[in-house]
């Protein structure tokens, strides 16, 4: 079948498009052993990882779906529906020339090439279920720096992969963890040696082109003693009348004294359940820090976590959702300290519009013994009308006495004074209201490289056009 | 520009919040360069006549009409009125979390303007007028009236009047909690507004006379229960100061009672 036969065209999304599918390999609809084996075969891959795999696929058939999640809108997913494995060309390329031509069309169009030029350390590109596209500068190689994709990784580092992978998240965390597990394919890779700061960012980037696609990128990033780097990703997707289905895993280590940031622009389109997975331990005096932006997908489940193991551990969440019509935005973050000293921020905005639905799900919980540990939550909530709504699930589980612990949550409408104010200055409601939306998300897209601020109040834009009056 | 027209002419306005009516037949005639002041006592309608003109959605014109530069408002936004000259100092700005003060400003003076201002002008400009309000550097990346002091909130308005550069400044209770100094540069930023662009208007409202002192009018009117019950020169603030609005107030209910209540019962 043609994937463009009903493409729906949505106005508002830039990244609607979609290029005629081609694949060397696509497994058929559905999810049984043998598409887990089929994969892992295509793959070449050790006994142990085909092993993981099945392991993985009975923890996802065992697990029911999760009860507490806005199910009217997740038993939507019809998993024998999806197709888990999708390779559009045989070989994976290093030079954007090489990558075949309607795949680069599509980077083209979204930029990558142009922003690789202007501001990456490295790059990977991902499209369906393989990385189509990697580079890396000569200079961090040389350091020893690895950033690859993570069936490479397997492959020609594969020690490293197998003491890591599935540490930090086990296959059998949650549904769609075990899922992940079983289908995994593509995501990066990235090892840090010990004192590197890679001062510029790696940015993969994840496309999903065909119809009822499903992506399980799976990434972990290692960071030695001492060490720091910035990851950015970006999604998005064709709009199509059905769904499709990305699911991914992400496990980050910061070992003692070491910084990972990991920044995420997800803009999906309006038909992508996005059901992530995402956490982070951090050892003694490391630092993590999620940056999350969540403006597209029909649902999104995502809690970044973090675990602080080690004293003088130091964690970060800080994410913005905006859910506009048809579009739920279920994210949060859980923040565990497991030692004295250590210390955390979560920082949530959310804002909502035309019926569009948020929550923040928090968790805070300090071990008894863990003295000193400092946090601090807040979680705003913006409403841009009537119809839309907002809930706030915050959880904490405090059980150390020496603690300090702040939590503040808000919701507020925009009010009409603002606007008045604003208004009375030359603005008009549209430019007012886009005014007050880009102050609201101001924590956030401070915190982004420049180029991304730019892009993310350039979507925020896109997005408002057409919903005030 | 004929001379003929005046700048803001308001005449017989009538406005109501949610059925209740403030302004009862409001006339006042502001021309090019000239200061009025409006005082009156609290609850007058002072404050809602200043919303009316900025065209607040919530105060309802229910008769009469607002012309600048013989230019009907009545069915424009706030947005267009900002841009066809008028200018409203709030009494009580807003705060705006996560908006600079220079993103903010410069987005209104090119929402103003209808066209963007050449960066290196606008800079230039805005130094000198906030050298001139003595504030500082910093001010200009903090967010828009977020934590800042009354006093900050005044000069705030004050420098956005004078980026802006309207043809006519509505003040509403600029002096009300300022000290002696904050109240001093305010009055200082507003006469240097008045000597580079001469054909302003400002029409300052107020509760006291002593802001009266610094920035000198025209023409004083008296704002009692929704209408001006007198009007005079400088010389009438001085008699307010004096004597309070008691005996105005009087007068007014008194010519109320004798004249409006039988207009109203046939209502």
């Amino acid at each position: 079948m043609s994937a463009t036969d009903d493409l729906k065209v949505e106005q508002d999304y830039k990244y609607g498009f979609s290029d005629p599918e081609q694949f060397v390999f696509k497994s058929r609809r559905g999810l049984d052993e043998q598409v887990v084996r089929d994969i892992s075969k295509m793959k070449d891959e050790p006994d142990w990882m085909r092993e993981f795999r099945v392991k993985s696929l009975g923890y996802f058939n065992k697990r029911p779906m999760p009860a507490w999640l806005n199910n009217q809108v997740l038993n939507d997913i019809d998993f024998e529906n999806i197709f888990y494995y999708l390779r559009s060309t045989e070989k994976q390329a290093t030079d954007w020339n090489d990558v075949p031509d309607d795949i680069k069309n599509t980077f083209d169009r979204l930029g990558i090439p142009d922003a690789e030029r202007k501001f990456l350390a490295g790059v990977t590109a991902q499209y369906e279920s393989e990385v189509v596209y990697h580079s890396i500068r000569e200079d961090l190689t040389k350091l020893g720096v690895i950033f690859t994709d993570m069936d490479t990784a397997l492959r020609e580092y594969p020690d490293k992969v197998k003491e890591y992978f599935g540490t930090i998240i086990p296959p059998n965390d949650n549904k769609f963890a075990a899922l992940n597990s079983a289908v995994w394919s593509g995501g990066s890779f990235v090892w840090i040696p010990a004192g590197v700061k890679v001062e510029i960012p790696l940015q993969a980037y994840f496309r999903i082109n065909a119809e009822n696609m499903g992506q399980f990128e799976r990434t972990l990033i290692i960071a030695e003693p001492g060490s720091f780097v910035h990851y950015i990703e970006g999604c998005t997707a064709p709009v199509y009348s059905s769904d499709s289905l990305h699911s991914a895993v992400v496990e980050l280590i910061a070992l003692e004294g070491a910084h990972i940031r990991y920044t995420t622009i997800q803009n999906w389109s309006k038909n992508v359940f996005n059901l992530v997975t995402k956490r982070a331990v951090a050892h003694k005096n490391a630092t993590v820090e999620w940056v999350d932006g969540n403006l597209g997908s029909k649902l999104t489940v995502k809690y970044p976590a973090i675990y602080l193991v080690g004293e003088g551990a130091r964690g970060e969440v800080l994410s913005v959702a905006l859910a506009g019509k048809d579009q739920h935005q279920d994210a949060g973050a859980k923040i565990i300290h497991a030692a004295p000293n250590t210390s955390s921020t979560i920082t949530s905005k959310s804002i909502s519009k035309d019926g569009g639905r948020t929550t923040y799900r928090g968790l805070l919980k300090v071990y008894e013994g863990c003295e000193n540990v400092k946090s601090n939550v807040r979680c705003d909530a913006l409403l841009l009308d009537d119809l839309s709504r907002s809930d706030t699930y915050p959880t904490m589980e405090i059980d150390e006495s020496n603690v300090d612990i702040g939590h503040e949550a808000s919701v507020s409408k925009v009010g009409e004074e603002q606007l008045f104010y604003l208004m009375s200055r030359g603005l008009t409601e549209e430019e007012a209201t886009m005014m007050i939306v880009n102050g609201f998300f101001e924590p956030f897209t401070k915190e982004l490289p420049m180029e991304y601020a730019v892009e993310l109040n350039r979507l925020l834009q896109l997005e408002m056009e057409g919903s005030v009056g | 520009m004929a001379e003929s027209i005046p700048l803001l002419k308001i005449e017989d306005l009538h406005v109501q919040i949610e059925d209740k009516e403030i302004l009862r037949g409001v006339n006042l005639e502001v021309k090019r360069g000239e200061v009025h002041a409006l005082m009156g006592p609290n609850g007058s309608g002072k404050s809602t006549l200043s919303y009316a003109l900025m065209g607040h959605p919530r105060y309802e014109i229910t008769s009469g009409n607002i012309r600048l530069n013989g230019e009907d408002l009545l069915d424009m936004g706030p947005d267009e009125r900002s841009r066809k000259g008028m200018f409203l100092a709030f009494q009580y700005p807003m705060a705006i979390p996560g908006v600079s003060v220079v993103n903010f400003l410069r987005t209104a003076l090119k929402s103003v303007r209808g066209q963007d201002v050449p960066i290196r002008e606008f800079r230039k400009d805005l130094r000198e007028q906030m050298a001139a309000l003595q504030m500082s550097d910093q001010f200009i990346s903090r967010y828009v009236n977020e934590g800042f002091s009354g006093g900050e909130k005044k000069r705030f308005e004050i420098l956005q009047m004078a980026m802006l550069k309207p043809g006519i400044a509505v003040m509403d209770e600029t002096d009300s909690g300022l000290d002696i100094d904050a109240l001093r540069v305010v009055s200082d930023g507003v006469n240097r507004l008045r000597e580079t662009n001469p054909e302003m208007g400002v029409l300052l409202i107020t509760h006291y006379q002593r802001l009266l002192n610094y920035i000198t009018p025209d023409q004083v009117h008296v704002l009692v229960n929704g209408r001006i019950v007198r009007s005079g020169g400088k010389e009438l603030a001085l008699e307010l100061e004096a004597e309070g609005y008691d005996q105005i107030i009087r007068d007014a209910q008194a010519s109320d009672a004798a004249v409006v209540l039988p207009q109203e019962v046939t209502v």
